[in-house]
């Protein structure tokens, strides 16, 4: 990881990201001038005051809103210049969300919810039903697959979140306050599980987090202050 | 087929709304289902009208008879296959509650002007022997438990007195939608007992030609043939006809129209509200849906689904219902000469139930797809 850009190779470049937004006659500007370079399975947490552009820029970095100025690419394609359905496909095939309130379909069970990502590629329903069992395994729900989300504990809810995340085998996860509704236990499972994917599974992962103690579990913490990203260490969080 | 336990699952959500709403459209295609029913029973003559039948009246009304001499007449006029006449009765058997047409036929010519009409040789034959031998629908037979063999006993209206028939036979119609309520004797018999200034006439005749495409050039010539006479005529096809008589009853068409437009307007509305409901309180779940992947054109075909999926469940319980009724039988105990649902306003009832489904479902379908995902996840 790189801020500041470079020449380099990495899965994920930012370069000169820009974005503001209008509200009547006044512009804000959330995110200023903005590069970074991330590697594959790299483990970034970002942090910062409320208002400081991290969901933003994990919005930007996921597809979900468009930059006002810049490029991000990943894994070549730029996908600043991709529109409406292409873009959507991207996301589709690439990135992998976990929010902080698990958003989960809550009429649906946990081995349907994992299996939403996949009902718009072509895999058969066997096929479907081996990513799911898969991915609700890695995350250690097996044996819950047909609980709907009412049935699970909070930790559980955003372990199926995660499995939704994994199971099209996304190429990096963007998880934005993934701990910030759990308790410390609870906190503590997902933030070892997230170790886990990126360890024993290679996935690169950038989360958001107000939360020092999750932080720290990154290999790199960075800094988001009124737009601008400082590179920070988690020793120095912790002192 | 991936999408239908997502779809279902979103409906039964809130099984008591969706019960209600597929509960109006059940109840609003049953109302339809009935009064197609009743627009078929009115205009049933004209659905089954022959297309080569003729029909002569006295020009005055059809209450009016017309001379029996007529019929040669009207024989010589090219174009003319067959004729046949009748005579309406209009007696009361027991009490005048119990209502079914009665005609005074010419037994020689009657049966194979109406070939819909199915009737045993041996039972034609038998009434054909007996001067007061009488065949009757099966609709009214049923009703009055009337076997054959039976004597019939009808008081005459404008005769006086009370004729006895003899049943010989009870007829069937091919079609479902034929007319089996009426009541036939034959017309000397009638004749016989008319006063001295009606003997010999008689109140419609019916013809058959050869050649459906002549109806107007043959009714043009009937009618110039009698032209200043004591006893003018108006002839018609049997389909204009039967759909005079109809119009006797008022614009069944219209009030169908009309009451069938205000229930579907209605069922847009409850179905529209209810759809743009459901989409708002999803707004998070379809926001996630477009998160995950799930482009424009799949969230908008998911929420429309739903609304056509109620649309299709309810509209096709209310118009199951509606025919399940009629099989049972005609509720109004024969007043009705047919009481029957054709294949045709099912399909018309159930495209009208798809029809609303989509257009009450488009609007929020359409706002779903539009949705911005990181608005929409701000608000969760």
């Amino acid at each position: 990881m790189r801020i500041g850009g470079g020449d380099g190779d990495g899965l994920i470049k930012v370069r000169n990201l820009d974005k503001k937004y209008v509200r009547g006659s006044e512009e804000i500007h959330v995110l200023q001038g903005l590069n970074l370079d991330v590697d594959k399975g790299d483990f970034l947490a970002f942090m910062g005051p409320s208002g400081s552009g991290k969901t933003t820029l994990l919005n930007l970095l996921g597809g979900l809103d468009v930059p006002s100025a810049g490029s991000i690419t990943v894994a070549g394609d730029e996908i600043t210049r991709l529109s409406g359905g292409k873009l959507t496909a991207w996301r589709a095939r690439h990135v992998g969300f976990v929010f902080q309130m698990y958003n989960l379909i809550p009429v649906l069970t946990a081995f349907r919810n994992v299996e939403l990502p996949l009902l718009l590629t072509g895999l058969g329903k066997a096929e479907r039903r081996k990513h799911v069992e898969t991915a609700l395994g890695v995350v250690g729900l097996g044996d819950r697959q047909q609980h709907y989300p009412r049935q699970l504990s909070g930790g559980q809810q955003q372990r199926v979140a995660i499995a939704r995340a994994i199971v099209a085998d996304a190429t990096f996860l963007l998880c934005d306050e993934p701990t910030g509704d759990l308790d410390r236990r609870s906190a503590d499972e997902i933030l070892n599980l997230i170790d886990l994917l990126v360890r024993d599974h290679g996935k690169t992962v950038l989360m958001v987090t107000h939360d020092p103690r999750a932080a720290e579990r990154a290999q790199q913490v960075l800094h988001l202050e009124k737009g601008v990203l400082v590179e920070g260490a988690p020793s120095a969080l912790r002192a | 087929m991936k999408f239908l336990p997502l779809i279902f699952a979103n409906l039964l959500r809130k099984k008591v709304r969706t019960a209600l709403t597929i509960g109006s459209f059940a109840v609003a295609l049953f109302l339809f289902g009935l009064l197609a029913t009743i627009r078929v029973a009115f205009s049933q003559g004209v659905d089954v009208a022959g297309a080569d039948r003729l029909m002569v009246i006295n020009k005055v009304s059809i209450i009016q008879p017309l001379p029996l001499p007529y019929r040669d007449r009207i024989l010589r006029i090219p174009g003319v296959k067959q004729v046949t006449w009748a005579n309406w009765f209009g007696g009361v058997y027991v009490d005048e509650k119990n209502f079914f047409p009665q005609f005074a036929v010419d037994a020689d010519t009657y049966r194979d002007m109406y070939p819909e009409f199915v009737i045993p040789d041996d039972q034609w034959k038998a009434f054909r022997e007996d001067r007061a031998g009488a065949i009757a629908g099966k609709l009214t037979a049923d009703k009055y438990h009337w076997k054959i063999g039976d004597r019939i006993p009808i008081r005459g209206t404008f005769l006086s007195g009370v004729f006895e028939f003899n049943l010989h036979g009870i007829y069937r119609g091919t079609r479902p939608q034929d007319d089996t309520t009426q009541f036939w004797f034959h017309w000397d018999y009638l004749n016989e007992k008319m006063p001295a200034s009606y003997k010999n006439m008689i109140g419609w005749y019916t013809l058959r030609i050869e050649n459906p495409d002549q109806a107007v050039r043959v009714t043009r010539a009937i009618d110039e043939t009698f032209a200043n006479s004591p006893y003018e005529t108006r002839t018609m096809t049997e389909k204009a006809m039967a759909a005079s008589f109809a119009k006797q009853m008022g614009n069944i068409e219209f009030v169908l129209l009309s009451i069938g437009a205000v229930v579907f307007f209605t069922l847009l509305l409850v179905t529209g509200n209810t759809m743009a409901i459901a989409v708002r309180e999803r707004t998070g779940e379809l926001a996630v849906l477009k998160t995950v992947g799930f482009p424009d054109w799949a969230v908008l075909m998911l929420v429309l689904a739903e609304s056509v999926l109620v649309a299709l469940l309810g509209g096709g319980l209310g118009i199951a219902l509606a025919k399940a009724l009629t099989l049972r039988g005609d509720p109004t105990n024969g007043l009705l000469p047919v009481f029957y649902l054709p294949p045709q306003p099912i399909a018309a009832g159930v495209a009208a139930a798809l029809l609303v489904g989509v257009v009450a479902g488009f609007l929020p379908a359409f706002s779903a797809m539009r949705l911005r995902v990181v608005e929409a996840l701000r608000r969760v």
